[in-house]
């Protein structure tokens, strides 16, 4: 194959490339690359404020004391915002409690014992649990972890605990299997994958020096995990347990099939309860335009809105304050 | 020629969808009655070619869209207010009757072995009575070996038809229930669980020992959930049947009832089940488009006929009383006009 041009088609091939059209062209393309990216800042904008807007009401009616207020009384329109914030937060940290050392353990396993064949597997089985819709959990949830949980976790811890002073208030009520502490469960699993892949990610970045030079004065690998790697990913590796509890704070499906769903305040794991997510997943189909129902959940959805970003803005600053240093 | 066979036919099928489309109407609404409305849809297309869509997104969703003309009808558990009815044009009637029965699992306690009264389901409910062996259940139930196990009330979690009607029955057979909870499509449960639809409560009442819940008759029927009976007005002993809601409906006020929003919730005579209700259709009394609206009056016209009654039986739901569909079939002719003048005439 002759690969040179002879001089007329090389002449064509660049007045081809160097068609004044292109003139016109780039710009078209540069503006709706703005226009994407700005689209993205409408509508976030637009969806604030619309659930500003639309809960603004709600909050005209019953003020400020919305935001902790425990009524939730469809019947005398009473509302408030307490009971769900409780729950949001409760099962959240649950989650956040149970994912965290678990995250810990799978991730300094993958990055550091185990051995290649190993290390594919167990990181794409954590990949598909992202995968699985929340829907599934929900079910999974529903049909078999609620059963096990009322039959053989909750009936010993009622009966050992319960009577604990303080600590016993944690495990009061009767074995519904469906509450707290089943949501938290659901969740952490739900959460996991997040959370692991960024403290794969982190401990990757470790500089295999500081590692080599811990192991050389003879550390155990315990002691480097423990001084070397997780103190350098430190900061990281809060921000990603910020965006794991970001990503709890909003899961609903699966929440509204476990948690038992009452508008009740308790201190108990066991006890029913309610999210904001959920309450709005059970609550929105039946609630009439310009009722003060819908308006109530609009400014819920609000409140969630603004606690996830908050959330989110903690775990950003945190994983970025730590890349760039 | 097998090819050519394929061909023709989907040609043909895609001009008969083409031709159907013209005359398909479009309702949403109550979750309820769905399986009712989506039997008679496919039966009605199998008979005219005309096609109904029902969306089954809730009674409060079915209010919305209708008052946003989005549907050419919407349809609703709970009846809509009347001063609703009247500032948004909607004229509301009755489709089918249904009921709702309470479920237990209790060891040891079949179908229809445990009998309880409306003022103690208000009171377990309440979180009043917390074991099955409780005196006031046991008055109730002589002979029966009660177990001393914890109750667990287990409520529809997402708002619902059927909680609107089981509160309208606990507020009417308690005074108590009735201040302190009240009625609506959800409330503020003072005890127990929730769950996501029949489906959520019926599964926790099976997961859960001790456990009661209540569930349309419809669903309960089509999965022989252990039920109870219970004592109704007359202070009788009734079980749930297919008779004991027909007695209900008949006992019903339909006469004095406005919108015809009979009340069946606790209604008098020996064999009555005491909560039963109808369920309801909203359709818009000034349409945009008169040939949908008669559209959608000719397909609940048929649904009243025989065929559209032995439909909803098999499903478990009551037909109406004729006199009622007499009048409902009034009121069409008389208020639901265009340019004053009627879509439809009997």
């Amino acid at each position: 194959m002759d690969a040179t041009l002879s001089g007329t088609e090389a002449t064509t091939a660049l007045k081809a490339a160097h068609k004044p059209t292109g003139r016109i062209s780039d710009p078209i393309f540069v503006g709706i690359l703005w226009g994407c990216g700005l689209l993205v800042l409408l509508l976030l904008g637009l969806i604030i404020a619309m659930l500003f807007e639309g809960g603004l009401p709600a909050l005209r009616e019953f003020g400020i004391s919305f935001l902790w207020s425990t009524s939730w009384n469809p019947v005398t329109e009473k509302f408030g915002a307490g009971v769900m914030v409780f729950g949001t937060v409760f099962s959240a940290v649950i989650a956040v409690i149970v994912a965290l050392p678990l995250s810990f353990g799978i991730a300094f396993f993958l990055t550091e014992i185990a051995a290649g064949p190993l290390r594919r597997p167990i990181g794409v089985a954590i990949q598909l649990l992202a995968a699985i819709p929340s829907i599934i959990y929900g079910m999974w949830g529903f049909f078999i972890v609620v059963p096990l949980i009322a039959a053989y976790v909750q009936p010993p811890l009622i009966e050992w605990l319960g009577p604990i002073p303080l600590l016993g208030a944690l495990f009061q009520g009767p074995p519904l299997g469906a509450g707290m502490l089943t949501a938290g469960l659901i969740l952490a699993l739900m959460i996991l994958p997040f959370i692991t892949a960024m403290f794969v990610e982190v401990l990757e970045s470790v500089p295999p020096m500081l590692k080599e030079s811990a192991y050389g004065v003879g550390a155990t690998t315990y002691e480097v995990y423990r001084n070397v790697s997780v103190p350098y990913g430190r900061t990281a590796m809060v921000g990603a347990v910020m965006l794991g509890l970001g990503r709890a704070l909003g899961e609903t499906m699966a929440v509204t099939f476990v948690i038992g769903n009452a508008t009740r305040m308790s201190a108990s794991l066991f006890a029913p309860g309610a999210t904001i997510a959920s309450t709005i997943a059970n609550e929105f189909p039946e609630a009439s335009i310009g009722s003060l129902k819908l308006q109530s959940l609009m400014q819920l959805g609000f409140i969630l809105f603004v606690i996830s970003f908050i959330v989110l803005a903690l775990s950003r600053m945190l994983v970025r304050s730590k890349l760039e240093g | 020629m097998k090819l050519t066979h394929i061909l023709s036919a989907a040609a043909l099928s895609f001009a008969f969808s083409g031709a159907a489309y013209a005359t398909d109407i479009n309702g949403a609404g109550a979750s309820f009655p769905a399986p009712v409305y989506q039997a008679w849809a496919a039966a009605y297309k199998e008979k005219t070619g005309n096609g109904m869509n029902y969306q089954s997104i809730g009674s409060g969703g079915g209010q919305n869209q209708i008052v946003n003309r989005t549907v050419d009808f919407g349809a609703s558990d709970a009846p809509m207010a009347d001063d609703k009815l009247a500032s948004n044009n909607l004229l509301q009637f009755p489709t089918v009757i249904g009921s709702v029965v309470p479920t237990v699992n209790l060891d040891g306690i079949g179908d229809g072995q445990l009998t309880l009264s409306g003022a103690v389901l208000a009171d377990i409910y309440q979180g009043k009575i917390t074991k099955w062996n409780d005196e006031k259940i046991a008055a109730l139930n002589k002979g029966v070996k009660l177990p001393d196990t914890a109750i667990v009330p287990i409520y529809r979690s997402d708002s619902s038809g059927t909680s609107f009607v089981f509160t309208s029955y606990l507020s009417a057979v308690s005074p108590d229930w009735k201040s302190n909870v009240g009625a609506a499509t959800s409330v503020q449960w003072p005890a127990g669980a929730g769950a996501k639809g029949n489906e959520g409560v019926s599964g926790m009442v099976k997961n859960t020992k001790g456990a009661i819940g209540y569930v349309e008759f419809v669903y309960a029927a089509a999965n022989s959930l252990p039920t109870t009976n219970l004592v109704n007005k007359a202070g009788k002993v009734v079980k749930p049947s297919v008779p004991a809601f027909m007695d209900a409906a008949a006992a019903a006020d339909w006469a004095g009832a406005k919108n015809f929003a009979a009340s069946m919730i606790d209604t008098a005579g020996d064999s009555a089940w005491p909560i039963v209700s109808a369920t309801y259709i909203l359709l818009p009394k000034n349409p945009n488009n008169a040939d949908q609206s008669a559209a959608v009056i000719k397909f609940f016209d048929w649904a009243y006929t025989a065929d559209g009654d032995a439909i909803a039986e098999k499903l478990h739901y009551i037909p109406l009383p004729d006199s009622v569909v007499a009048n409902i079939k009034k009121a069409w002719s008389s208020e639901v006009k265009v340019d004053g003048k009627a879509v439809w005439t009997n």
